[in-house]
């Protein structure tokens, strides 16, 4: 197995583990509020919606559609490999719920707005990068 | 109707370091040559300024993104202050004069000296990812804890992403924005100071190596070392002046959205959206008053979507609007960037569109001037979540 390329990982905190450390059991979590189900991105002590603090996190299903994109060319960090797709996605469970993340196992020519993707993990240490893939690929 | 109380302030200075590609000089030293040269230049001495505010503060988080803040430059010319502030939380880079409007109509001072400087060409030699970062212990947090490892490592990638939504929702093209930059370098070629001046085709836009689609090298700024610096004063404490006051019409700094590079609702728009229809609701001018424009152009796309903001054009018409370049030359409808923007004058980060509103309000702007003995402009800075606009007249 080739060796995955650098990447600068985040801070994983008490308030973010969820997300970034879902993936080991495959599912992409997102803090909700259990009193109205509002999705809550990025995590926040309190739900923007109703102000409630009943919240935990939940898996959604990993679907989304790609809201928006780009095909980066510019090394900004050594030794990652370019080019690079760069999207934001939006999760199918709740209108606006969106990441930043990275379109993968897909030709960067075929990557087009509205495109229904799929998460899969990237697994570096303790985080698990959510990255999406056309359904299907 | 509430006071617009912006109109107690004036612009009656501004000043400029020596600007250009890595010069490698303190840039505490930048930062201080264009304050002398503001207070010079609106006939005040050290002893007469008694406000300061600037932006972003004295912050180390992007190599060569700060040349000073407030503390540096109130020891260095020992100046005694009745107020002063300074720090990135405002609505963009003019937020910090938004601030020094507000201070002087207040009367908490009555020449505030307001600068922004950089030393980016010279700092970002040496990387544009902080040193330490692109190392394996290195964690990303805050904002950049959603994006670093995404490897979307600059703002280039985060706006390339509204462009891409905008091209998708209204069909706008790179013919169209390469507008924005072939302006900017036409006007730069009438502009001394500015670091890009030969002329630009269309055919050498699209032959510029691709950075982040659809940006390529020509709609990003480009990074220079230098100071800014304006000084805003008391309506009625700047009519004895060296120079005639600018006065203050009014201000935009709204967000209404989320305050982020990737959550705020409406991806084909930005703050500025907001921002814009603000500084209408507290003049009775209209954009048919408005003699030039001075739009952030820290990547091309915003400046569009100024000209989308501030009602120039329609939402999503700012494509065909600048379609051929007529309406934004120096003799077009609506003059735009007439020093060069940041993309070819050089990124001094917000802060050089006002200086050169003021130039050309003051009718210094040598070849460059727009024609006609304009009174009415407006400035405007920030993108991204971060955005304010100011307008000012002559008259």
């Amino acid at each position: 197995m080739s060796e995955k390329p650098f990447r600068i990982l985040p801070k994983v905190t008490p308030g973010n583990e969820h997300f970034w450390k879902g993936g080991a059991e495959g599912e992409l979590r997102f803090l909700r509020c259990q009193d109205c189900k509002y999705y809550i991105h990025p995590p926040s002590p309190i739900c923007p919606e109703c102000l409630s603090k009943n919240l935990a996190a939940e898996a959604v299903s990993g679907r989304a559609q790609v809201l928006t994109y780009t095909i980066n060319h510019q090394p900004w960090i050594p030794g990652v490999p370019l080019p690079y797709a760069i999207a934001i996605v939006e999760i199918v469970e709740q209108k606006g719920l969106r990441l930043t993340t990275n379109i993968v196992d897909c030709p960067i020519d075929e990557i087009e707005i509205g495109m229904p993707v799929c998460v899969r993990f990237e697994q570096y240490d303790d985080v698990y990068l959510p990255l999406f893939a056309p359904e299907g690929a | 109707m509430t006071e617009i109380l912006e109109r107690r302030a004036a612009i009656t200075g501004i000043g400029q370091s020596e600007i250009g590609r890595r010069l490698e000089r303190d840039p505490l030293e930048l930062t201080l040559d264009s304050c002398l040269a503001a207070i010079e230049d609106a006939g005040l001495t050290r002893a007469d300024i008694d406000g300061i505010s600037t932006y972003p503060g004295n912050l180390t988080a992007a190599p060569g993104f700060s040349g000073a803040g407030v503390v540096e430059v109130q020891d260095a010319l020992r100046l005694n202050l009745n107020w002063y502030t300074g720090g990135p939380e405002l609505p963009g880079q003019l937020g910090s004069v938004v601030n020094a409007f507000l201070a002087v109509a207040c009367g908490l001072a009555t020449h505030v000296l307001c600068f922004r400087s950089v030393f980016e060409a010279s700092a970002q030699q040496r990387g544009v990812v902080p040193q330490g970062r692109a190392t394996s212990d290195f964690r990303a947090s805050g904002f950049t804890a959603w994006t670093l490892p995404f490897g979307a490592a600059s703002a280039a990638n985060w706006i390339a992403m509204f462009a891409q939504r905008h091209f998708h929702e209204y069909g706008t093209t790179r013919e169209q924005l390469a507008q924005i930059a072939l302006n900017a370098r036409k006007n730069a070629g009438l502009n001394p100071k500015a670091i890009y001046r030969d002329p630009m085709t269309l055919d050498d836009y699209f032959a510029a190596r691709m950075i982040t689609t659809p940006f390529c090298l020509y709609d990003c700024d480009v990074p220079v070392d230098g100071g800014t610096a304006i000084i805003v004063s008391r309506l009625d404490a700047a009519r004895d002046l060296r120079r005639k006051p600018l006065r203050v019409e009014a201000v935009g700094t709204a967000i209404h959205g989320r305050p982020s590079w990737d959550q705020f609702d409406d991806l084909t728009t930005m703050a500025l959206r907001d921002a814009g229809p603000m500084l209408w609701t507290r003049t009775d001018l209209r954009p048919s008053d408005v003699d030039l424009v001075e739009l952030y152009d820290g990547f091309s796309f915003i400046a569009m979507v100024w000209l989308e903001a501030l009602g120039f054009c329609g939402k999503g018409e700012s494509g065909p609007f600048v379609e051929g370049g007529k309406r934004i030359a120096l003799d077009g409808e609506v003059p735009l960037n007439t020093n060069g923007g940041q993309l070819s004058a050089g990124r001094l980060h917000g802060y050089g569109f006002l200086h050169e509103a003021c130039v050309q309000l003051w009718h210094e702007g040598g070849e460059r001037q727009v024609p006609g003995n304009p009174e009415v402009a407006i400035a405007a800075a920030g993108g991204g979540p971060l955005g304010s606009c100011i307008m000012l007249t002559r008259t």
